[in-house]
């Protein structure tokens, strides 16, 4: 426990710094102490100790994460930046559970998913410029607005394997990026504004002052972010653990036995695919609002590729490792300035070197324990 | 819609249906000797493209006759992308064989943004689009009012031969013999005496060269090249050979004039049969109907032979 929390401290301290540093040389500086520190700790045995913490106090990452976003989010409550990325890391992380469900566990891999985000935020700006439709449920509309144009995928996923699935999907997100730049109606390859989130006639984007606090607008999309992210959150991993996610392992790691089981390969590819894309259009909805304003240009092939690239550098599979391979993506580049026009060359090169040499991710997923250990009581 | 109009559409069909066979045809040749998907192809065409253009602004002061410049172009663009595509053979595919599939595409899908992202920062002003010479004739044939310019006439003619040869070479060489006894059954091949490392090699740096070659095609064609010309090119080139059937050089070529033909109705029949939808939508056409032939022949119009082993 005292591993476990000097661990949360440790990381707390360590994201605060990061995003507060405004200086080139502190955050070169910081991202080599974290390298440092990985491999020492790895040479040191440190790595196996914290596993073995977590799987005593299964609850506690879960609740530290939570507590440490609200922590940093007091800390930086009016540095409108910091906040900014720490939501878009948020909902990264958000979209990348959703192709984690196509692709890690039924073994769809969806090259499109920034076109459903895409979806979902063109269907936010519509719906909350042209209609009085209020705005929680707009995120919810939108998800379902990209579940049901995935749905129009179903039919050729599900008969192509392979490279051939590939095919589809990636026709569709380059389909979709050119349907967008020569649609008038939805602005063209200037996309469209879209108005602020408002609940309850609150207006989400003016800030708030409260006891002499001046708060950033981007606070209450942190906490909606913050929110969506932990019933996601909640959603996969009950899924995983469950006897659907036992199926969905199954249709993965092969079809030929899973059906030879009686396990319906079509029904979880379908309820996998519609899931993850449902994800990815509310977190696409949110990403919209909270940024204002859409354009083709923000969901490109190479978007796509940025978010297989977060699943597979988290882990394939595994839910936990998403979250660091979020915050590592989306904010390094911000942070090094020097990178930024670079970032893609980066990210290319780093993927290319973890497939060949660590294809598993940063932390992979474990495998099943279908008997639970029998320490600390065997709770599970 | 005059006839001449039509006419220009067709040559235009054709020239990128060329295009786009000839790209095909890398993608399935990788596919059939090692069963991967190397997204970088179309990279591959745009670094090929480029190396051609260096290699053009290098000598063009030194040499004058178009044709020599041509020559030298050509040459150096081949060698450059054979080389290339070797390395990457040797050195990320082969490697990554016992891998699940899915590795391999992404591994080359990051390569392909790698290798345009590299061309994008470090080729002097990579981000603009860049003039390509004109260095074919391009005085013209008459025919009332339409002119058959001899450049395109050129560009067809040189890709269909290119077309041929290369099934010439697969159907009658011996090397051919080889790359298909691979592609047909590797361990067999390798027990029969093929050397199989080079046969992949030589595989890959033939259609490396390949994408070369249509890169500077769709350069002296549109006399412009930039870097990310590669991506539309390559995904367009996989979904032909896909369409076609992955593995199957007919069909490749097949899935490529069967885009091209898309593309070309897409321009010219969507606007006329629904006014309000411009030619613009082409692309979003023609991929929606690959999608749609995707679901109606999954592994492509003529499909590779393989049965389930359970």
């Amino acid at each position: 426990m005292k591993l476990l929390i000097s661990t949360f401290v440790a990381c707390l301290v360590y994201s605060i710094l990061l995003l507060g540093s405004e200086n080139q040389l502190e955050v070169g500086a910081l991202v080599v102490l974290a390298f440092v520190v990985s491999l020492v700790g790895k040479k040191m045995g440190l790595m196996e100790k914290l596993a073995v913490a977590v799987r005593e106090h299964p609850q506690f990452p879960a609740y530290a994460s939570v507590f440490g976003v609200l922590v940093i989010m007091l800390f930086f409550h009016n540095s409108h930046f910091a906040l900014l990325m720490l939501a878009t890391v948020l909902i990264y992380s958000i979209v990348c559970l959703g192709l984690n469900i196509q692709f890690g566990y039924v073994g769809i891999v969806n090259f499109a998913g920034a076109a459903f985000f895409g979806i979902g935020s063109y269907t936010a700006a519509i719906l909350a410029t042209h209609t009085a439709v209020p705005h929680l449920l707009v995120l919810f509309i939108a998800a379902g607005i990209s579940a049901l144009i995935g749905s129009i995928l179903i039919y050729p996923v599900l008969r192509t394997r392979g490279h051939y699935a590939a095919l589809v999907t990636i026709a569709f997100g380059i389909l979709f990026r050119n349907f967008l730049e020569v649609n008038d109606t939805l602005g063209g390859p200037q996309g469209l504004k879209i108005p602020p989130f408002t609940i309850f006639g609150w207006n989400l984007s003016e800030g708030l002052d409260i006891g002499g606090f001046e708060i950033s607008f981007y606070i209450p999309y942190l906490l909606i972010a913050l929110f969506l992210l932990i019933a996601s959150f909640r959603i996969t991993r009950n899924l995983e653990r469950s006897w659907i996610g036992l199926s969905m392992d199954m249709v993965r790691t092969d079809e030929i036995a899973a059906s030879t089981f009686g396990v319906n390969i079509a029904h979880w590819k379908v309820v996998a695919f519609t899931l993850g894309n449902f994800i990815a259009g509310m977190a696409g909805a949110l990403y919209g609002m909270m940024t204002a304003y859409v354009a083709p240009n923000n969901f490109t092939f190479a978007d796509s590729l940025i978010l297989v690239s977060i699943v597979i550098l988290g882990g394939i599979g595994n839910p936990w490792g998403i979250i660091p391979a979020a915050a590592i993506v989306v904010i390094l580049p911000e942070k090094l300035q020097f990178i930024q026009e670079y970032r893609f060359l980066l990210y290319a090169i780093v993927v290319i070197l973890i497939l060949l040499f660590r294809p598993d991710g940063l932390l992979p997923r474990r495998i099943r324990e279908y008997f639970p250990s029998n320490k600390v009581g065997g709770q599970r | 819609m005059s006839f001449e109009i039509l006419l220009q559409y067709l040559l235009n069909g054709l020239m990128l249906g060329v295009i786009y066979a000839i790209v095909a045809v890398g993608f399935t040749l990788y596919f059939g000797v090692l069963d991967v998907i190397k997204f970088s192809h179309g990279d591959i065409l745009m670094v090929g493209a480029f190396a051609g253009l260096t290699a053009y602004i290098g000598i063009s002061e030194t040499f004058t006759s178009p044709w020599l410049q041509l020559l030298v172009l050509i040459v150096v663009s081949l060698a450059v992308a054979s080389f290339l595509g070797a390395v990457i053979a040797r050195y990320l595919i082969l490697p990554l064989q016992k891998a699940p599939p899915i590795n391999t595409l992404l591994v080359t899908l990051m390569l392909g943004l790698a290798l345009r992202e590299m061309v994008r920062l470090f080729y002097p002003n990579g981000s603009n689009p860049k003039p390509f010479p004109k260095l074919l004739p391009v005085d013209g044939i008459d025919l009332g009012e339409f002119t058959l310019r001899s450049d395109s006439l050129i560009l067809l003619i040189t890709g269909v031969l290119t077309i041929v040869a290369v099934q010439r070479l697969i159907t009658k060489s011996k090397i051919g013999l080889a790359i298909r006894a691979v592609a047909q059954d590797s361990e067999t091949a390798r027990i029969m005496g093929i050397n199989f490392h080079r046969v992949v090699l030589i595989t890959f740096m033939l259609g490396s060269a390949l994408a070369a070659l249509a890169g500077l095609m769709n350069g002296l064609y549109y006399n412009e090249v930039n870097f990310s010309m590669g991506l539309l090119l390559g995904v367009i080139g996989f979904s032909a050979a896909v369409v076609g059937g992955l593995g199957n050089f007919y069909g490749a070529i097949v899935g490529g004039f069967l885009f091209a033909g898309l593309q070309t109705i897409g321009a010219v029949l969507l606007p006329a049969i629904l006014p309000n939808v411009p030619s613009a939508y082409k692309d979003v056409f023609a991929f929606a109907v690959i999608i749609i032939i995707m679901g109606l022949k999954p592994t492509g119009l003529i499909s590779e032979k393989s049965s389930e082993r359970v």
